[in-house]
């Protein structure tokens, strides 16, 4: 052997060398999530980074998973079943006419500066909110309240005028516009969260957007945790509060929020232990998991539907004969097999688990009834050719996924050629709001358990309704339900209105939603519910073999 | 050398700074959608608000003065997509992430790149050669999104000596260097085998192999400076590049850098996020052109007399 060759073996016998050394110190004797249920801190993977941290603007779901940390309104919802529970208010009433709400607020509720959180604080939270200047794009959550919506377009300017009056320190009467059924569950919205007065007037007027108040070192909360760390695209963490009414049930010590963007990512941070629970989980995963780990798996219903819209502007889609054709022909079954999340066949447009109504079962997959509406419409064999029509949905491997399955389901079942055209998402966004598409694809999550949520979506000249449909028996039993206090009369308006927006097709359901994710044994007290709202005052950890709080 | 210096500063990279600026301006205002659309409609009140919030309600031409004269000024304006953040602060936040992610991937990228490339060269045709220039060629064709998930699933999954994500640790750097570093390398390594085979034909070697020189010394002190000349050339829009973030490693590795800014302002249609970011980056490569310009001067003396 020569120098050189012993140079080189020397080399690699000295590289194994040090891989060997470094291994015992390399390796993990224990994981993060292992360690932090001793600390009793929990790890979450939250998306992506959020906007903002102030209730009145944000929009996101990343958002609303750390404002409910940092913040509590009135009520807050209960976990399990999402029932509406005492939160800053002790107690309320309501007058028999569903109009007049009278809130008392409990006297332990504190700031976390120790300011005593007064009736006052919500009036003026309320008028942050409903600021035109603030731009907030939920100010249409507080539409309910008399006067609000004026005060919001500019049309009234005198707040006083609105239906929030303070009657004392911890008494708040709530005047509404017309009966809400679903109120309460309003009020566990990050829209109606109060922000503390001072703090906000203390980095500029009350309708200033964009100040720093939500720094760690500026921002004031109510809720069962303050914010302690921020760090852009890296990590938020919120500590527990001590002054919070209700701390002694408050278990965890603290919570991180790390803003993982990729699926794939989150995944493997689970795997190995760096995080409790993500906010997704890849769809090639989930099979893997469902035969290995289903005790990681997490598949929760959602209060989301999965759609296609139709343009009935103009031809071929305003012939509801065509649109049915199109609707019958979708193999809902297929599609959900397809992506695997557990979705369910859509069978109509409001999906399941909305308060007091249930949709019925109205658009079924049926090729032969679907070849006779087309027929009838005078598509097919023996009448015109069928146009060319393109179906547009944003760039995203899911959506192209199942842009294929139904492209070829209208081929095979009704000799339809659709041509697929995948846009970015802003772009796709502008072709949407503009009516330049044919069919679209289109999802809708509700932000509370009320049917309403869903279906005055489809109003004449409503800002959601990219079809152009209009229905005047429609919008008419909209307004009965929006005006109904009881129960029945509400749900046999909603009945009537799905009936005729399933007849008439402007839109093809194909599934309902559902939150798949994957979670730690050890979290203890997070609840599957429709909204994927998880108030973490409820949430404990404990290490295998220790029960349940 | 001063004199080209100071033109340069002076002069060329105002002078591109502004072309940059106008271009990039007004061809991010083409592109369909804006900062507020979303899936959700945006009453028109709200949209009215935001657009005058944010200056957007003012017709271009206003618009363009008003953002330049901001931008002379040191401000950057505010994110569309993060409220109550300045471009400048997110910029100052996850610039040093990106740097410290970039100096260590450049060092990796220099210490694999330039050895190998020089050792390659001098066992020209060798099983050594062929063995170098083969994994350069896998390095630079394997893409960064399909390296990164084989080392995590190596090292993190399957060994469990180190963490998947995040940038907490020390141990946190170490994937996202290597699996940026490495691409590098490998170019690093097929320029420097490239040059230094030229520069070994040259005569000046062949005088100091036949005063006797060792080939170690001959390698190292003679070839060295004149086969570095193009892997210098190379370093100064890649290591702008390295310094100001990758989106595919940020993403893969959950770094808090600044390379996902560039991608998502662009989505958001966070304009003055898009301005920020775009201006930032040309800052940073007019810089390192001006250094690459530098030393080429500092190791070929022909181009001092030139400069």
């Amino acid at each position: 052997m020569n120098d050189r060759q012993n140079h080189t073996v020397f080399i690699v016998k000295m590289l194994f060398c040090i891989m060997a050394c470094s291994m015992p110190f390399c390796r993990q004797s224990h994981t993060r999530v292992q360690q932090s249920i001793l600390e009793k801190t929990l790890l979450i993977a939250n998306q992506t980074e959020p906007q903002e941290l102030d209730p009145h603007i944000v929009t996101g779901v990343p958002e609303f998973h750390i404002l409910q940390a940092l913040f509590e309104g009135l009520v807050i919802a209960e976990p399990q079943h999402l029932k509406p529970v005492p939160g800053i208010a002790s107690s309320w009433e309501v007058t028999p006419d569903g109009l007049n709400w009278t809130f008392h607020l409990r006297t332990d509720a504190r700031w976390s500066n120790g300011d005593t959180v007064r009736a006052d604080d919500f009036r003026f939270s309320w008028q942050r909110i409903l600021s035109p200047a603030l731009g907030s794009e939920y100010a249409y959550m507080l539409f309910c309240i008399k006067g609000a919506e004026a005060f919001n377009k500019g049309e009234l300017t005198d707040f006083s005028a609105v239906g929030v009056t303070v009657v004392n320190g911890s008494t708040l009467k709530v005047e509404l516009c017309r009966p809400t059924p679903y109120f309460l569950s309003l009020l566990s919205h990050h829209s109606w969260f109060p922000v503390h007065p001072s703090t906000i007037l203390k980095f500029g007027a009350i309708d200033a957007r964009g100040t720093p108040w939500t720094r760690p070192e500026n921002i004031v909360t109510d809720g069962a945790f303050t914010l302690e760390k921020w760090e852009v695209n890296k990590e938020i963490t919120v500590v527990k509060n001590p002054l919070y009414y209700d701390s002694d049930r408050v278990a965890l010590e603290k919570i991180c929020f790390y803003p993982i963007e990729n699926q794939q990512t989150e995944e493997r941070a689970f795997r190995t232990g760096e995080v409790h629970i993500t906010s997704g989980c890849p769809p090639t995963r989930i099979d893997w998991y469902r035969k290995n780990h289903p005790d990681l798996l997490r598949i929760d219903p959602y209060l989301g539907t999965y759609f296609y819209v139709l343009n009935v502007r103009k031809p071929p889609f305003d012939n509801p004969l065509v649109r049915r054709a199109f609707a019958l022909s979708v193999d809902r079954r297929a599609i959900v097999k397809l992506i695997k999340g557990g979705e369910t066949p859509a069978v109509s447009f409001t999906p399941p688990g909305t308060e007091g109504y249930t949709a019925d079962s109205l658009i079924g997959f049926d090729t032969t009834e679907a070849r006779r509406n087309l027929e009838a419409a005078g598509y097919g064999p023996g009448g015109k050719p069928f146009p060319p029509v393109e179906l547009l949905y944003n760039t995203s491997e899911t959506h192209h996924l199942l842009a294929q399955a139904v492209q070829q389901m209208w081929q095979q079942y009704l000799g339809a050629g659709v041509t697929l055209v995948n846009q970015e998402w802003k772009v796709y966004l502008t072709s949407k709001v503009n009516g330049d598409f044919s069919i679209a694809r289109m999802g809708w999550i509700g932000d509370y358990r009320d049917p309403m949520n869903f279906l005055d979506m489809w109003l004449t000249g409503g800002g959601n309704n990219n079809s152009g449909w209009s229905d005047a028996g429609y919008d008419s039993l909209i307004a009965v339900a929006a005006n109904s206090l009881g129960n029945e009369d509400r749900a046999r308006a909603f009945r009537g209105a799905e009936r005729i927006l399933m007849d008439s097709l402007p839109i093809i359901p194909v599934y309902y939603y559902t939150n798949v994710y994957l979670i730690d044994p050890s979290v203890k007290g997070w609840y599957p519910n429709l909204l994927n709202l998880h108030n973490y005052k409820y949430v404990s950890l404990a290490a295998a073999g220790d029960n349940d709080r | 050398m001063m004199r080209f210096l100071a033109r340069r500063i002076l002069i060329e990279m105002p002078l591109s700074l502004l072309v940059i600026f106008t271009i990039t301006f007004f061809i991010i205002r083409c592109a369909p959608g804006g900062p507020f659309s979303s899936e959700k409609n945006v009453p028109p009140q709200v949209l009215r608000e935001l657009n005058r919030h944010y200056g957007l309600d003012k017709p271009l031409p206003v618009q363009y003065v008003t953002y330049l004269v901001s931008v002379v000024k040191g401000d950057l304006g505010p994110s569309f997509k993060y409220p109550g953040r300045n471009v400048s602060d997110l910029i100052a936040a996850a610039f040093p992430v990106s740097l410290e992610l970039g100096v260590y991937a450049l060092f990796i990228a220099l210490a694999i790149g330039i050895p190998a490339g020089l050792f390659a060269a001098s066992r020209a045709g060798t099983w050594f050669d062929y063995l170098v220039m083969a994994v350069s060629m896998g390095g630079i064709c394997i893409p960064a999104f399909v390296l990164g998930p084989l080392l995590v699933l190596v090292f993190a999954l399957l060994l469990g000596w180190l963490p998947v994500s995040g940038w907490m640790t020390p141990a946190d750097r170490i994937l996202p260097s290597v699996t940026l570093g490495v691409v590098y390398a490998a170019y690093i390594a097929r320029l420097t085998r490239g040059s230094t085979l030229e520069v070994l034909v040259q005569e000046y070697i062949r005088t100091a192999r036949a005063k006797g020189l060792r080939e170690g010394a001959i390698l190292f002190r003679h070839a060295l400076r004149g086969a570095l000349m193009p892997v210098i050339s190379f370093l100064g829009p890649a290591a702008a590049g390295l310094v100001t973030g990758s989106f595919v490693i940020e993403t893969i590795f959950a770094v808090p850098g600044l390379g996902r800014f560039f991608v998502t302002a662009a989505f958001n249609r966070d304009y003055t996020m898009i301005m920020g970011t775009v201006l930032f980056y040309v800052v940073i490569i007019l810089v390192f052109n001006m250094l690459v310009d530098v030393g080429m001067a500092f190791l070929d003396p022909r181009l001092r007399t030139r400069t």
